[in-house]
């Protein structure tokens, strides 16, 4: 009983190795462990013994028992890996193939722009008013100091609905709105179409965006003013830019400037994008004019403020190196796509 | 505004480099756009005297000529000119030479070496006007005096200057002279400043014997000053005068025009010159037009003049527009003996819209219009007048005519540094803000400052304030943030809105356009918009670009289309394209026509266009997503036969429960794709913006989730095939009763299988009650009522 027991031992562990697949371990287990199989049946046998023999064949019945049971179940293991491993294999994809295509729309580059600039002027504090574009003459000219017939209507070829109705010129009506409706402190920016009569080429169109600016409180000084915009700037374009202040004229404020930031291409040297000047004018500005806080009812003697006014289209065409301001409005998705 | 350095150099000494004047004159308020070395385009070109001229040995119509151009020896030029003769100074070019045409080489000549070019004045980019001692076609032949043998032809012709041009802002009509701009270049250099005082020495008679003027309109004219001369000889001015205009930007043309020209530069005051002999009874007018009245003006055209037009005359006739332009009648001739200078102010606007009405803008004009110092007429007249005794052009009549009804008064402005300061943000001395208003011309009485005459645009403390700042300069100022009071800022719930709105049609696949909102009245036929349709009631530019450009959109539809179309031909195979578009809805009046005494109303209508890669289903799909998006909820979609611009059988209105319409959703019109070019299937939603605000449900409060699972059914009902899906699914909301939680199309289905005139459709309906998990028993009893529902509403039954 001993040799049987020692050749199930032998038979079965080579079975169990050599079995490639889980059907043929699991008849090896059956056969040798199973209700009829070998090893059971001679576990069955074991009561024929005498008292002597049964302890010790009886260990080594078990020890046989655990030995096989143990091989099935390292074997078992292993094959199921082997079989997991070569689903894997079988499962393998090209994965340089093309995704499924969801497009997202894509945001106007002057939207991308006039965005970033509300979120900069929000930060400091500003509110965002929007106005109508059919104004009257009286917020677009004359509450601004420019009264019918002064030569600075030049400077603004108008587009007249009638004497008293014209598409604005600039958003700076917005500027006497704002007043007119509230009292300060005021921090506001009013951005829009405007509008003049020019015919469309590679930089200029009859109808293009501004952003109004205006501060009113007590105690507003120009330093203020040149502090808000350098932010500005440097929010916009990056904190290693350089602005400059130089005095100009608008009739709607006094004083006026105009803000040129330095050329980021030749940096001030001079070169073609900034003709030769090392600066590129970005907007212009001033302090509200003590005229037209009176004509807004706030008075100049307490009050003071600044204003300006930024051209959108000029400020996306350099951040995006864009040279045919008509590509702005002519909406091809080859363009918009890019952005 | 172009300044001849040199010529400002008659009044301030300025001894920087045109790059450093350039710039501190911009920072100090006088922009300069920029400066042009005159002559940088000639060089190696000398004065040249001719020694000798032989013939050609192999050409007829060409010379051999020896120049002396002040070397050792003579240098040998060949030249076709016919013009010269032995003796002649002559602009020789020498190799290697640059002329404003190009450069000259060494070069043989039918086998005659010539060593460069003798020069016309052509060659040189001079005219006539500048050198009236020269022929036009020929060699430049120089008067003796000009210069010797060698000298550079730059100097010579005084081509050596730098021209400085400025930007000069309407609130500056001082500074269009070279007197202004000359004292804020003494001001933002701190250099002295000289002025002409003129005088005339031998004056004959008394002007009061030839002329009387008279002012008719003294509102439109506040002073008007004249001068006489007599024995006038017309002839070429001098050179020296000829060359200022010349860089100046004028044409010269002979002693007295350029005398009144050269007056306008240097102080600023357009001048006229009449010919005394055509004026009739000794008398001048200043007056309006009559209704009806012409006048020929010096370029010869005739001109109806506007109602109002502000007029020089004599008893008899019109002699010249005030400011813009005189009269052909009374145009300075090379017979002329006797002349009249004028030197006037006129109202700005009545000058601006003369010159408007005939289109003509004049140097005179454009200065008029800004509004001109009448203190300044005088000074300017007396140059004239020593000029023309120093050019020897006439003998001056003694006295002046001088009609100044009410004499201009001084401004007086408190100076009030400390206020200054704190309004600028610098610390500045009373001393030295002083210092800089005298520098300007500015007098100061003790508190007060006195405004000098020339500067009309300074008229209260911020005007000061600018002054100082200017000078002190923008760029010491320093950059402050704002103290007061704290604000909030940022978005409002609105903008917040139109932003998510934008965020959602790009998650849809869309791009932002931006289009122009101008439409062309032929838009409305193209988008078969009816005759009396409200839509073609339209603000209307009165001064248009074009007649495709004269109306403010009311509808957005024609820009998107346009934008569609521009996709479609560069053959895009699908396009989304989104814009939150204006429209322009002006007020009616009763009858019907546009209200204009008050602006339209003007409205945000999000619209949204594609082809390709979808049909209306996608599109409306689309819809449904950015209304859940911005939680607007109670809406549907009814069947809409009547937008004249859309497929009337694909085409739906989106409307709230209450009736309110949210806009449209369809298939735009083939008829009208057609006019746009575009020959596929293009579909168009529109919003309208505020209605959609207005609906958005903005609190969002959380629900609790379901504890008890939801129980499904399919339902497939038969019905007539003009039964809208959407009735079918109202009836089984209305059947289904509360544990009714979703009912969802899944399919429609016509064809064999079902009777003709019938279609089959079908639905996923969810049941679910939030206290327990419904019985089989439960759901059959919700399913037969809304089978019930089914057929009593829409005549619709269980699919066997």
């Amino acid at each position: 009983m001993r040799e049987q027991l020692e050749q199930i031992l032998k038979r079965g562990l080579d079975e169990i190795s050599s079995a490639s697949v889980r059907d043929e371990l699991e008849n090896a287990r059956i056969k040798y462990l199973g209700k009829k199989g070998e090893l059971t049946q001679i576990l069955r046998s074991m009561g024929q013994l005498s008292a002597e023999e049964r302890p010790v064949l009886g260990q080594l019945a078990n020890e046989v028992r655990e030995q096989l049971t143990g091989a099935i179940n390292a074997a078992a293991s292993e094959l199921a890996s082997k079989a997991a491993e070569l689903k894997i294999k079988a499962e393998t994809i090209d994965v340089t193939m093309p995704g499924e295509k969801v497009e997202f729309g894509k945001k106007h580059p002057l939207s991308i722009v006039l965005d970033e600039i509300y979120d900069i002027f929000s930060s400091m504090g500003f509110s965002i008013v929007n106005g109508p574009e059919v104004e009257l003459d009286y917020y677009n000219f004359e509450a601004l100091n420019i009264p019918k017939n002064h030569p600075a209507r030049d400077t603004q070829d108008t587009f007249y609905i009638n004497d008293n109705i014209v598409l604005r010129t600039q958003t700076s009506p917005m500027q006497v709105r704002t007043m007119e409706k509230q009292k300060p402190p005021l921090r506001i920016i009013a951005p829009g179409r405007v509008y003049r009569s020019d015919a469309v080429d590679a930089t200029h169109s009859p109808v293009f965006h501004q952003i109004e600016g205006l501060v009113v409180d007590k105690g507003i000084t120009m330093g203020d003013l040149k502090g808000t915009l350098d932010v500005f700037a440097k929010k916009l374009y990056g904190n290693d830019t350089v602005t400059r202040f130089r005095p100009h004229h608008f009739p709607f404020t006094e004083p006026s400037a105009e803000m040129d930031v330095m050329c980021f291409n030749c940096g001030g040297k001079g070169c073609r994008l900034c003709k030769g000047e090392g600066w590129i004018e970005i907007l212009g500005c001033g302090m509200v004019h003590p005229g037209v806080l009176r004509n807004c009812g706030i008075d100049p003697e307490v009050y003071s403020g600044f204003a300006f006014g930024i051209g959108l289209e000029r400020i996306v065409m350099r951040r995006f190196n864009i040279d045919d301001m008509r590509l702005l409005f002519d909406n091809d998705l080859r363009f918009l796509k890019q952005f | 505004m172009k300044m001849p350095y040199k010529w400002l150099n008659e009044y301030v000494k300025i001894d920087v480099t045109p790059k450093e004047f350039a710039s501190r004159m911009t920072m100090t308020g006088s922009k300069v756009e920029g400066w042009e070395q005159i002559g940088e385009n000639i060089e190696n070109v000398v004065v040249g005297r001719v020694l000798s001229i032989e013939k050609h040995p192999d050409a007829d119509k060409l010379v051999v000529c020896s120049i002396d151009v002040g070397k050792a020896e003579p240098v040998q030029i060949v030249t076709g000119a016919k013009n010269l003769k032995v003796g002649d100074l002559v602009p020789a070019a020498l190799h290697p030479a640059k002329l404003p045409g190009g450069e000259i080489k060494k070069t043989v000549m039918r086998g005659v070496e010539s060593n460069g070019m003798l020069c016309s004045i052509a060659e040189l980019g001079l005219t006539l006007n500048d050198c009236p001692y020269a022929i036009a076609d020929g060699i430049l032949v120089l008067p003796e005096e000009y210069g010797k043998p060698g000298d550079d032809i730059r100097k010579v012709l005084g081509l050596d200057d730098v021209v400085v041009e400025f930007e000069i802002t309407p609130n500056r009509p001082d500074c269009l002279s070279m007197i202004g701009l000359a004292r804020e270049a003494s001001a933002s250099f701190e250099q002295p400043l000289t002025l002409p005082n003129p005088e005339i020495k031998n004056a004959e008679g008394d002007i009061r014997d030839y002329l009387d003027v008279e002012i008719d309109a003294s509102d439109l004219c506040p002073r008007y000053t004249a001068a006489m001369a007599k024995d006038i000889k017309i002839e070429p001015s001098p050179k020296w005068m000829r060359e200022y205009l010349r860089d100046a930007g004028v044409r010269p043309i002979n002693n007295i025009v350029d005398i009144t020209n050269y007056v306008m530069l240097e102080y600023g005051q357009p001048m006229h010159a009449f010919d005394y002999s055509c004026i009739d009874e000794k008398k001048i007018i200043v007056r309006r037009s009559n209704p009806g009245e012409q006048i020929v003006t010096l370029d010869g055209q005739t001109r109806n003049l506007a109602d109002n037009t502000l007029l020089i005359t004599d008893p008899v006739k019109a002699i010249g527009i005030a400011g813009v332009m005189g009269g052909e009648n009374s145009e300075i001739t090379e017979n002329t003996k006797m002349i009249v200078f004028e030197s006037a102010t006129f109202d700005g606007p009545t000058v601006r819209v003369a010159s408007r009405k005939i289109g003509m803008r004049t140097e005179a004009s454009g200065r008029f219009e800004k509004g001109l110092d009448c203190e300044n007429t005088m000074p300017a007249l007396l140059r004239a007048c020593q000029l023309v005794e120093e050019l020897g052009a006439g003998k001056i009549i003694g006295g002046i005519v001088d009609a100044y009804p009410v004499k201009k008064q001084q401004r007086r402005i408190k100076l009030e540094p400390e206020r200054i300061n704190h309004f600028i943000g610098i610390d500045v001395s009373r001393e030295t803000m002083e210092k800089y208003l005298l520098s300007l011309g500015f007098e100061l009485d003790g508190d007060d400052i006195i405004v000098p005459f020339w500067r009309d645009d300074v008229v209260g403390f911020a005007d000061i304030s600018e002054e100082i700042a200017r000078l002190y300069g923008y760029d010491l100022i320093e950059s402050t943030s704002f103290a007061g009071q704290i604000t909030v800022g940022g978005l409002t719930p609105r903008q917040q809105f139109d932003r998510a709105l934008a965020e959602g049609c790009f998650a849809c696949g869309f791009s932002e356009a931006k289009t122009l909102t101008f439409i062309g009245p032929k838009v409305f036929d193209q988008l078969r918009i009816p005759a009396d349709s409200v839509l073609r009631k339209a603000v209307v530019i009165s001064n248009p670009l074009g007649e495709d450009q004269s109306l403010m959109r009311t509808t957005p539809i024609h820009s998107i289309l346009e934008v569609m179309a521009r996709n479609y031909n560069f053959r895009a195979p699908l396009a989304r394209i989104f814009e939150k578009a204006t429209i322009f809805l002006p007020h009616l009046k009763e009858d019907g026509g546009v209200d204009l005494t008050q602006l339209p109303v003007e409205k945000d209508i999000l619209t949204m266009s594609m082809f390709g890669g979808g049909d209306f289903f996608t599109l409306k799909g689309c819809v449904n997503g950015l209304l859940d998006s911005c939680s607007v909820k109670d809406y549907e979609y009814l069947p809409c036969k009547d937008e004249p611009s859309y497929h009337p059988g694909r085409c739906a209105a989106v409307v709230t429960a209450d009736g309110r319409r949210i806009g449209t959703v369809g298939q735009i019109h083939p008829e009208v794709a057609k006019t746009y070019g575009i020959s596929t299937e293009v579909y168009m939603a529109e919003l309208d913006c505020d209605l959609l605000y207005a609906l958005s449900d903005s609190k969002k409060t959380y629900h609790a989730l379901p504890k008890y699972p939801a129980i499904t059914r399919d339902l497939a009902v038969l019905c007539d095939k003009g039964v809208y899906a959407s009735q079918l699914e109202k009836a089984i909301r209305r059947g289904g009763g509360e544990q009714l939680v979703q009912v969802e199309f899944f399919d429609v289905y016509e064809g064999a299988q079902v009777a003709p005139g019938k279609k089959s459709v079908a639905f996923a309906l969810a049941f679910r009650s939030p206290d327990h998990t419904l019985s089989d028993a439960e759901i059959d009893a919700d399913m037969a009522a809304i089978l019930k529902a089914l057929l009593d509403d829409c005549g619709a039954v269980l699919r066997a």
